[in-house]
């Protein structure tokens, strides 16, 4: 469903990423793990359509489709989610409301029918169990002084009501708890299915022990440096990422 | 911020920027006392209504343009302004809409304000003001079976010569600043409303006011007067065709409340701001707006959506003399491209147990620059008074800029004043956010100002609430890089 091929991107004039290829099927988790600032991140940015990257070449292929002229929120609408490592924080908008809008967004595009905040009231209250967050969350500003987990947990929760085809998940587990981990591995669990894809960014073979991956990938200096099955996960865990550098 | 969207920034056009092909009838450039003769000599004026120009006229030749606003442009030539520019007038008087140009009445319908019966405004009266005159006012026999006199300033002269000569001026006397001083000498048209004791108006007023003649100038002037238990909601709304050059726009509003009396007056002020690459053109919005609180218990509240214009200059203020009498002050001042705003408030206190209220929402996008000034005097005599001010700014990119400059002047120890600021800015980061969930850059934009305005759009009459919030959006569309 996706096809990364060759894909070079620069920041500011300077390259970032320098030849990722990447091939995920329905139904597959990836795992990419690798040290800080080898383009991880950037990598979940650029497919996603971050306007401060510049794709110098290379395709990225969504269902078939050459997505990287597409803007952002058109690439989302197709089905493509990115789960932020800083999820940035919104004053002033209603988490629930700024939901719900996403929401519409998808719907207006699938040609239903848009849902009143009542109705969404009640297909949200069901994602939040399963993510075990209170509804008075719903009722705070976008990210707006929530802590490291709620924020990440907010981004779980904005996957289960959006359901793409589609998920980066960039450090989701980094600053959780063992609960919070727990919490949300449950939650990426329970969304997984044969039509969906998941990519786990992390540097912890922890996650990796809750949310079983088919394929390991390292990232070094912008390129994959190796690719496995879970066992490569295992094997960085023992001895480190230097064994490969 | 990524350079190259900054670059990219493409604007939307200005959907009103269109010139309707009127035969019209200028005044040749230039002032002098001849000129003033000759504009109220075509309003059919009263002798007290000439003097009043003349007087002014004379006093706005010993002033000089202010300097102190922290807005730069070109030195403005004063004689090289039409002072009347009119659509020529069938030789009898307007009585009803037939005898309106049909060309006239099509403007106004593309401008989103149908004047004619099948069409017009549910809920809203209308005057609609083209260049120097009033072209119709919509609900008229309504209003006055309620009470309500609306009309346009130079019929109000004529029919209610007391009234006008009563309160013309004794809110923003001539003597007030060079804007008001030319305003009295050369004004033309405006909206009188006059709501007598005991009389609530049944629906919303607006004043619409369009320019349309390339090189003149609108001076249009507002009287609202509200005596004892009134209430009415007046709204304003303005727009410009696109010139190169510049017009100069120099209104003058007074409002006054009697006792237990209240005008809620609104603005949503779109007037073309420029040229949005080059910065050329556009409306001097140079405006003079007090309302004076004479009665106890009254209340004059303003709120304003600034928007447009290529420099905007205007302080809405209230004088609040009687007793337990409120002042409020809601603004939203949006500049964009090479726009400048200096706008804000002063709220004079007199009277005891006064209250005012100042919300103020700056958002500068672009290379605009963006000011508050305010002014929030407690007097000797105001004992007990209280004012609240918020202040909040909002940044869109890196070359614009926001000033504030709060003044609060107490001679009363009685007195309490309390003053919050904040600036934010919205990153490039947040609208990603946004569209990495599917929502379009347009809704992103709408909706982070809404969350940033929404305790100045929730003063605003429903009816155009949404309008507002619409406005906003559009005019921010692509402005985050
Ligand atoms: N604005 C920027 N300008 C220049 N370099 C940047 C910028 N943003 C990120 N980088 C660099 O890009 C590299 C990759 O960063 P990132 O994708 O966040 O890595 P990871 O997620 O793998 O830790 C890092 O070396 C980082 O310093
Ligand atoms: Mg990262």
């Amino acid at each position: 469903m996706l096809e990364i091929k060759n894909l070079h991107a620069k920041i500011n004039d300077t390259p970032i990423l320098k030849g990722i290829s990447l091939t995920i099927k329905p139904g597959e988790v990836h795992a990419i793990m690798g040290p800080n600032g080898s383009g991880k991140s950037t990598l979940s940015k650029v497919i996603s359509g971050h306007p401060a990257y510049d794709v110098t070449s290379g395709e990225v292929l969504f269902e078939g489709q050459n997505i990287l002229e597409l803007d952002p929120d058109v690439r989302a609408r197709l089905g493509l989610f990115l789960a932020f490592q800083y999820p940035v924080e919104i004053p002033g908008v209603h988490n629930a409301g700024f939901l719900r809008m996403a929401y519409n967004a998808r719907r207006k595009e699938n040609g239903q029918e848009e849902v009143d905040p009542m109705e969404f009231d009640e297909l949200i209250r069901s994602k939040l169990n399963l993510v075990e967050m209170e509804p008075d969350f719903l009722e705070r500003a976008v990210n707006q002084g929530f802590s490291g987990g709620e924020k990440k947990r907010n981004e779980i929760l904005q996957m289960l009501v959006l359901e793409p085809k589609l998920a980066f998940l960039d450090e989701t587990d980094s600053g959780l708890d063992i609960d919070a981990l727990r919490i949300v591995s449950k939650a990426v669990n329970a969304y997984k299915k044969p039509e969906v894809g998941i990519v786990l960014v992390t540097h912890y073979q922890r996650l990796l022990n809750y949310i079983v991956p088919d394929v390991v990938h390292v990232m070094a200096n912008g390129v994959i440096i190796k690719s496995g099955d879970k066992s490569l996960a295992l094997a960085l865990e023992e001895k480190g990422y230097e064994w490969l550098l | 911020m990524s350079q190259q969207l900054l670059n990219d920034i493409t604007t939307r056009d200005y959907p009103y920027g269109f010139t309707s092909n009127i035969e019209t009838e200028v005044a040749p450039k230039g002032l002098s006392e001849d000129v003033i003769r000759m504009i109220s000599k075509k309003k059919n004026e009263p002798e007290f209504m000439l003097e009043f120009r003349l007087k002014a006229y004379r006093h706005w030749l010993t002033l000089t343009e202010p300097k102190w606003p922290n807005v730069t442009y070109p030195e403005i030539n004063f004689q090289d302004i039409h002072y009347y520019a009119a659509p020529k007038a069938p030789k009898k008087k307007l009585e009803s809409l037939d005898d309106v140009d049909p060309e006239l009445l099509k403007t106004f319908e593309k401008l989103g304000i149908p004047l004619t019966e099948q069409k017009k405004l549910a809920n809203v009266a209308v005057d609609a003001i083209f260049d120097s005159v009033s072209v119709a006012t919509t609900y008229k026999d309504k209003l006055l079976k309620a009470g309500v006199v609306f009309c346009p300033l130079s019929e109000a002269v004529e029919k209610y010569p007391d009234i006008v000569k009563k309160y013309l001026g004794s809110v923003v006397p001539h003597t007030d600043n060079f804007y008001a001083a030319l305003n009295a000498a050369v004004f033309s048209e405006g909206s009188f409303v006059y709501l007598p004791k005991n009389t609530v108006s049944p629906m919303e007023l607006s004043t619409y006011f369009r320019i349309n003649t390339e090189e003149s100038g609108q001076f249009e002037r507002t009287l609202i007067v509200c005596e004892e238990n009134s209430y009415v909601s007046y709204l304003e709304g303005c727009t410009a065709p696109k010139f190169d050059t510049n017009q100069l726009h120099a209104a003058v509003v007074e409002l006054v409340t009697l006792d237990n009396a209240e005008i809620k007056y609104s603005t949503v002020q779109n007037w073309f701001s420029g040229d949005p690459v080059t910065g050329k053109g556009g409306i001097y919005n140079f405006v003079t707006k007090r309302g004076k609180c004479l009665g106890k218990n009254s209340k004059i509240s303003w709120t304003q959506i600034e928007t447009g214009s290529a420099i905007t200059w205007k302080y809405p203020s209230c004088v609040l003399i009687g007793d337990n009498s409120i002042g409020e002050f809601y603004s939203v001042a949006l500049t964009n491209h090479f726009q400048q705003a200096d706008t804000g408030t002063k709220m004079i206190h007199i009277g005891k147990n006064t209250k005012s209220t100042i919300v103020s929402k700056g958002i500068s996008a672009g290379k605009s620059h963006n000011t508050y000034r305010g002014l929030v005097q407690m007097n000797k005599s105001a004992h007990h008074a209280n004012n609240f001010t918020q202040c909040d700014s909002m940044l869109i990119g890196n070359a614009c800029s926001a000033n504030t400059f709060p003044t609060i002047d107490v001679k009363n120890g009685s007195s309490t004043v309390g003053h919050e600021a904040t600036t934010v800015k919205i990153s490039e980061d947040q609208i990603f956010y946004f569209q990495q969930r599917g929502i379009s850059m347009e809704d992103a934009m709408a909706t982070i100002i809404n969350g940033f305005c929404k305790d100045v759009f929730k003063e605003l009459p429903t009816e155009f609430a949404v309008e507002a919030t619409q406005l906003l959006g559009l005019k921010l569309e692509n402005s985050v890089g």
